[in-house]
């Protein structure tokens, strides 16, 4: 065992090798080609290459452009502001509560996390349906009703990953608020710093690197989101909850034009390395 | 005496309001939270079930046994065994195997390799798949069980080496050392002194793997054509988005068919390790 060649030691990274580089590897180098040919659905003998003709399309294409800022408002509003600050504050809030509280929330929160992807999209469908929940809330509390999913489809799918999403961002905060000493809290409490001031200049800086690191996958997984919008809205009504992923879905297969689609593809898949780079680069800080 | 009782209870009493106000706080989140389940759990037993939160107007079995046909809940759910099943075996197989060199024997190339894995863990694999469909199509893999078991293993294998190793790492060497001299082979030691030793963390790896399969929709969705290869996370969309009327009170009588399963594995699991806060620290690093 001690002698053995350093050729035979790696022998068992070999299956897992051959999967990855043909199934993983494989087809992302097929989608740097195709990206650039014009490849179509319908199945014809040649496509032939076209250089960065998909991609100077997609910007003069108002439902690309349009798919861009809806992804951006996605990621925003339901990675950044929801995920991120919900969880913060229910782990925050977690600390202090008493246990079967805590269990029970804990337990609720999870509970939405772990549901597929597509029931998820189904209980909250119901919810924002005009005859759903929320508006029955509403009503009993007063407020004017809406049509959710119709006049603000893109909020309602926002909240929905808000829902779906933040037991990881919850349980991330929780690890990292746990490893904050309590003896620096409680002297920053006898010095008289209120709540807002400890938690500005003692807890966040305290956790800035989980806060990263969440932020990075929150984002990366928002920007994959495909069941959960496709189950609530298909992307309508008229293309307001369009995502970058469902456009995407749309130009290859509806509109049958698999090189043009693949060309969003990369670009999706581009704007995702670069925040795996940087996750990268926050892990290597902290290691 | 008084006096210093009095600034003893003080700081006890403030504490009690500030935990009454953080329970008050989750409470109200917990219940905007449980409101769509409340739907689900609700309409699945409510014989006249609609899209809001209600009492039931009684109790019914009607929307189970409705559902509980081949065609609807059998063979989708087997399907789904099949393919997620298969996938996960894949999956902690190759990682177990790749983790061991990774975690045991110290090489020039491991960190570039890990550092490429954790790189490949947060790409979002949704961006790949029309390239996915259109090489599936060229190589005769489309709508096939193992072509999506295949990239269903991979899609998950960076994640589970990552995860295998870590947990190999908390191993200790000398148990193994110890086996070696004895004249047990690499192969010997991983299968009967490492693997044993890293149960909870094998649990944790199948178990990720398995809820994650279990959940996707897109890749089946994807990568299979004919209904009757359909898991039930696609089924279930055709069943909802193809039949004019909704049965609501079925829908969710599937949903909850459907999630079980991975709700019970979770909790399996997060007791197995304390709270299940385990994940959130695997995935910090």
């Amino acid at each position: 065992m001690r002698r053995a060649h350093p050729a035979v030691r790696t022998l068992p990274l070999v299956p897992a090798l051959v999967v990855l580089l043909l199934f993983l590897a494989g087809p992302i180098a097929y989608c740097v080609w195709i990206a650039f040919t014009d490849l179509q659905l319908t199945g014809q003998a040649h496509s032939s290459f076209t250089g960065l003709a998909n991609f100077r399309r997609a910007f003069r294409d108002d439902a690309f452009l349009n798919a861009v800022w809806l992804t951006l408002v996605f990621t925003v509003l339901s990675s950044l502001v929801g995920q991120n600050t919900l969880g913060l504050a229910l782990a925050a809030l977690m600390k202090r509560a008493s246990k079967p509280v805590r269990t029970l929330t804990g337990g609720v929160v999870i509970t939405a996390w772990v549901l597929p992807e597509v029931v998820a999209g189904f209980l909250l469908y119901a919810f924002f349906r005009r005859e759903g929940t929320l508006n029955a809330v509403l009503d009993w509390l007063g407020l004017p009703r809406q049509n959710w999913l119709f006049t603000l489809p893109i909020l309602a799918v926002s909240f929905a990953n808000v829902w779906r999403g933040t037991a990881f961002s919850m349980l991330v905060y929780s690890a990292a608020l746990d490893e904050i000493p309590a003896e620096i809290t409680e002297a920053a409490e006898v010095d008289g710093a209120g709540g807002w001031r400890r938690l500005w200049h003692i807890t966040l800086p305290m956790i800035r690197r989980s806060i990263g690191t969440n932020l990075m996958l929150n984002t990366l997984q928002t920007l994959s989101v495909f069941g959960l919008i496709w189950v609530m809205t298909r992307g309508g009504p008229g293309g307001r909850s369009q995502t970058l992923p469902l456009f995407m879905y749309e130009q290859a297969f509806q509109n049958s034009m698999i090189g043009y689609g693949t060309a969003v593809a990369l670009l999706l898949l581009l704007v995702g390395s670069l925040f795996s780079v940087v996750y990268l680069r926050l892990l290597r800080t902290e290691v | 005496m008084p006096l210093r009782h009095a600034y003893r209870r003080r700081p006890s009493r403030r504490r009690a309001t500030r935990r009454l106000a953080a329970d008050l706080a989750l409470l109200a989140m917990a219940a905007a939270f449980a409101l769509p389940l409340a739907w689900v759990l609700l309409s699945a037993v409510d014989p006249g079930a609609g899209l809001r939160v209600r009492i039931p107007d009684g109790l019914t079995l009607d929307n189970f046994r409705a559902v509980l046909t081949p065609d609807i809940t059998y063979t989708p759910l087997l399907n789904s065994l099949l393919l997620c099943g298969g996938g996960t075996a894949l999956t902690v197989g190759c990682a177990a195997l790749a983790a061991y060199p990774l975690s045991r024997f110290p090489s020039r190339l491991n960190r570039p390799f890990l550092l490429t894995i954790l790189f490949a863990t947060s790409l979002p694999i949704t961006a790949i798949m029309v390239p996915v469909y259109a090489l599936f199509v060229r190589v005769n893999l489309i709508d096939t069980l193992q072509g999506t078991v295949f990239f269903f293993a991979a899609s998950q294998l960076p994640f589970a080496i990552w995860l295998m190793k870590n947990f190999m790492d908390g191993v200790p060497k000398e148990l193994e050392e110890a086996a070696w001299t004895d004249g047990a082979s690499a192969a010997q030691s991983l299968v009967r002194i490492v693997l044993p030793l890293m149960g909870p963390g094998l649990a944790v790896v199948t178990v990720f793997s398995f809820v994650m399969m279990w959940g996707n929709f897109f890749v089946p969705f994807m990568l299979l054509l004919s209904p009757d290869r359909m898991p039930a996370s696609v089924s279930v969309n055709d069943f909802f988005g193809n039949r004019g009327m909704v049965a609501y009170g079925q829908l969710a009588a599937f949903s909850v068919l459907y999630s079980t399963p991975v709700i019970l594995l979770y909790v399996l699991v997060a007791r197995r390790l304390g709270g299940g806060f385990a994940l959130g620290g695997a995935v910090k690093g």
